[in-house]
């Protein structure tokens, strides 16, 4: 996310441009932040701010009596993982929306389309319902592995059968891959229907739950698990800018200009299959992220995916950390699912969008 | 040594004994009344046992699905549905112990909270009579009040004794149809290895839909083909569903049930609870199904 360094390679961007962006970027950093310093102190178990410091100084000077208490636990091993993975998630969500709009040239695609949530969930599913058929126990008992990386193989499966379909000859019709998607989805849609048909009532509540997501359950591992997969996209997405704006005059033309337009297209889709993926392992669906962020920072900056990229990943990142603080602090003791927030809020705020009838939804 | 000595001696060393000995017996008796806790009960047939056993001042946090006794989610603060608990809400609770049911969650959540320190304890799902009677007794044994939940367990059991009793007193076994919903006149039952089932044959009577497995919607055939001598139904709020409501429909019409308006509605939570009320909400079942006349809790309409 090298933004000055982007900006430097532009030299058509004018001063006054530039001023404006290096305002933006201090400004979505600062809410980050802000968001993020708040979500540490925040939480249904009470520690005053100077409390939280005290610990954050003691684990860096590894104090052993402040490192061992209990608000250290909570800072380190719930709020802390918790932050780190809503933020990788968001940021994933958000950024894969962006590349799907990009490609598809199509203000509604978003990492649900290409097959990734709907492949998730059936994989989740069939974990769920037949993890304990298969293997005879309690689902408590399951590896906790089990869920996450069967959501994210069915993810990554469901994605890649979809482009198999979608490409002929060395090439992929954006257009059949969309319809595809939506033929797909449906059928997962209905083993899932038949999965949860045969459940029990625990296992049919278990996919109840996942399907409206929650970051509740974040650890170390689980961030571990999926930030390499997550921080390698986000960082490699900017390069496919260029293409990505070439793309907005269309396939031919993008190819005139010289972008090799099949790997492009190649590789955004690997890159939303294996963020989307490894977001909704760890964390199960999590809607509306992904297409209302892109479509926020078009109004702001207009349709440059050289801006668009980097901040869909903070502005993405700071929306899913906003909405598990809600999440977290609206029923205390107990917590929403953030699905519920993100689709709460997301959709009147998308709806409100179309009715402005923006001219960024018809770029 | 002087005698004066010798008894002077004894005489310290008994007080010294006696010093020693008042503290011990000091702390058995503390034992024996058990240290309070702190507890937190994921399960509403926890919650129940713990009022049972007179334990609610040791509750800290119960779940959504702790509807009995009533004032259970009014005192104590909720702390989320069963499956989907928060760890840092229950560690703000500042828990001593977690009874957990069976299926209580996300695990990720219970492995959280034990690292914390805090004992969780799960407690297995049985829908026997001798499970239940076992439950009382494993979370009377962790609230460290052996001897009420040893007293409760026993009254139970006796209570369970009974009810077998007047099971084999029956002439001859109806068949029941528990409907979970009737939406849009889309009949749902529990099929086997429901806890309706369990209920249905602790009353002494026959699953009609024994055909299915756990909670499924069965179609206007399966109705007749069960061919229930009793429809068993939950009451909800003042909305409770009355014989014409069910047996207008075509599915049940042509049913045995229908013939002699046999229509028995329950509390959800009394009838499915299976907790230490089990006992008496079988009775009242088993009353209401074969008109053994006035039921407690059932209501034959």
């Amino acid at each position: 996310m090298s933004l000055a360094a982007e900006a430097g390679a532009v030299p058509a961007l004018f001063a006054r441009q530039r001023r404006r962006l290096a305002i933006a970027t201090l400004l979505f950093i600062a809410l980050f932040l802000a968001l993020a310093v708040l979500s540490l102190g925040t939480g249904a178990v009470a520690i005053p701010p100077a409390r939280v410091v005290a610990v954050i100084r003691g684990w860096f000077t590894g104090d052993t009596e402040i490192v061992g208490s209990r608000e250290a636990l909570v800072v380190f091993s719930i709020r802390l993982p918790r932050l780190v993975l809503g933020a990788l998630i968001g940021a994933a969500l958000a950024v894969s929306g962006t590349l799907m709009q990009g490609l598809f040239r199509n203000p509604l695609a978003d990492p649900g389309l290409v097959g990734v949530s709907s492949g998730a969930a059936l994989a989740a599913a069939s974990t769920i319902v037949l993890g304990d058929r298969l293997l005879g126990t309690a689902q408590f008992q399951l590896p906790f592995a089990l869920l996450p990386l069967g959501a994210f193989l069915g993810g990554l499966a469901s994605t890649l059968i979809l482009y198999a379909i979608a490409t002929r000859e060395g090439r992929t019709s954006v257009a059949i891959m969309l319809l595809a998607g939506v033929a797909l989805g449906a059928f997962a849609g209905a083993l899932t229907g038949l999965l949860s048909f045969i459940s029990d009532d625990r296992q049919l509540r278990d996919l109840t739950f996942w399907s409206l997501g929650s970051l509740s359950g974040a650890s170390w591992t689980k961030v571990m698990v999926i930030g390499p997969l997550i921080l390698p996209v986000l960082f490699a997405v900017p390069v496919l800018a260029r293409g990505l704006n070439a793309l907005l005059l269309g396939e031919a033309e993008a190819f005139h200009l010289g972008i090799p337009v099949q790997r492009l297209k190649n590789a955004a889709i690997l890159m939303v299959a294996v963020a989307v993926g490894a977001g909704v392992a760890a964390s199960g669906v999590i809607g509306f992220v992904g297409i209302v962020v892109p479509h926020l920072l078009r109004l702001l900056f207009g349709p440059d995916h050289r801006m668009l990229l980097p901040f869909s990943a903070l502005l993405g990142a700071t929306l899913l950390t906003g909405a598990d603080l809600l999440a977290r602090v609206l029923v205390a003791p107990a917590e929403l699912p953030i699905g519920i927030l993100t689709a709460a809020i997301g959709a009147p705020f998308f709806l409100w969008l179309l009715l402005r009838r923006d001219r960024s939804l018809d770029a | 040594m002087s005698r004066r000595s010798l008894v002077a001696a004894s005489g310290l060393t008994a007080a010294i004994l006696a010093g020693s000995l008042v503290p011990a017996l000091g702390s058995l008796t503390a034992l024996a009344q058990a240290a309070p806790q702190r507890i937190v009960a994921a399960g509403g047939v926890i919650t129940e046992i713990l009022y049972a056993l007179g334990l609610q001042d040791q509750i800290v946090g119960v779940d959504t699905t702790s509807l009995h006794p009533p004032q259970a989610l009014k005192d104590k603060p909720n702390v989320g549905y069963v499956r989907a608990l928060s760890a840092e809400g229950v560690l703000s609770l500042k828990p001593t112990l977690v009874i957990a049911i069976d299926g209580a969650g996300p695990p990720d959540t219970i492995k959280l909270i034990a690292e914390a320190g805090i004992r969780v304890e799960r407690l297995g799902e049985d829908l026997t009579p001798k499970g239940i009677v076992e439950r009382i007794r494993a979370v009377g044994r962790l609230a460290n009040a052996t001897p009420q939940a040893d007293t409760l367990a026993d009254a139970i059991d006796k209570r369970f004794q009974a009810l077998a009793r007047e099971r084999e007193a029956l002439a001859a076994r109806k068949r029941v149809l528990f409907v979970l919903s009737l939406q849009n006149g889309r009949v749902v039952v529990g099929g086997r290895h429901s806890g309706a089932d369990a209920i249905i044959t602790l009353a002494g009577a026959v699953n009609a839909a024994e055909a299915v497995d756990g909670y499924k919607p069965l179609t206007d055939e399966g109705v007749i083909a069960a061919a229930p001598d009793v429809v068993l139904v939950m009451q909800r709020g003042d909305h409770a569903l009355s014989p014409s409501d069910v047996f207008g429909l075509p599915a049940f019409a042509a049913t045995p049930a229908a013939r002699n308006r046999s229509l028995v509605s329950m509390d959800g939570l009394y009838l499915l609870g299976f907790g230490p009320r089990t006992p008496e909400a079988a009775h009242d079942l088993m009353a209401a199904a074969y008109g053994l006349g006035e039921a407690a809790g059932g209501r034959r309409q």
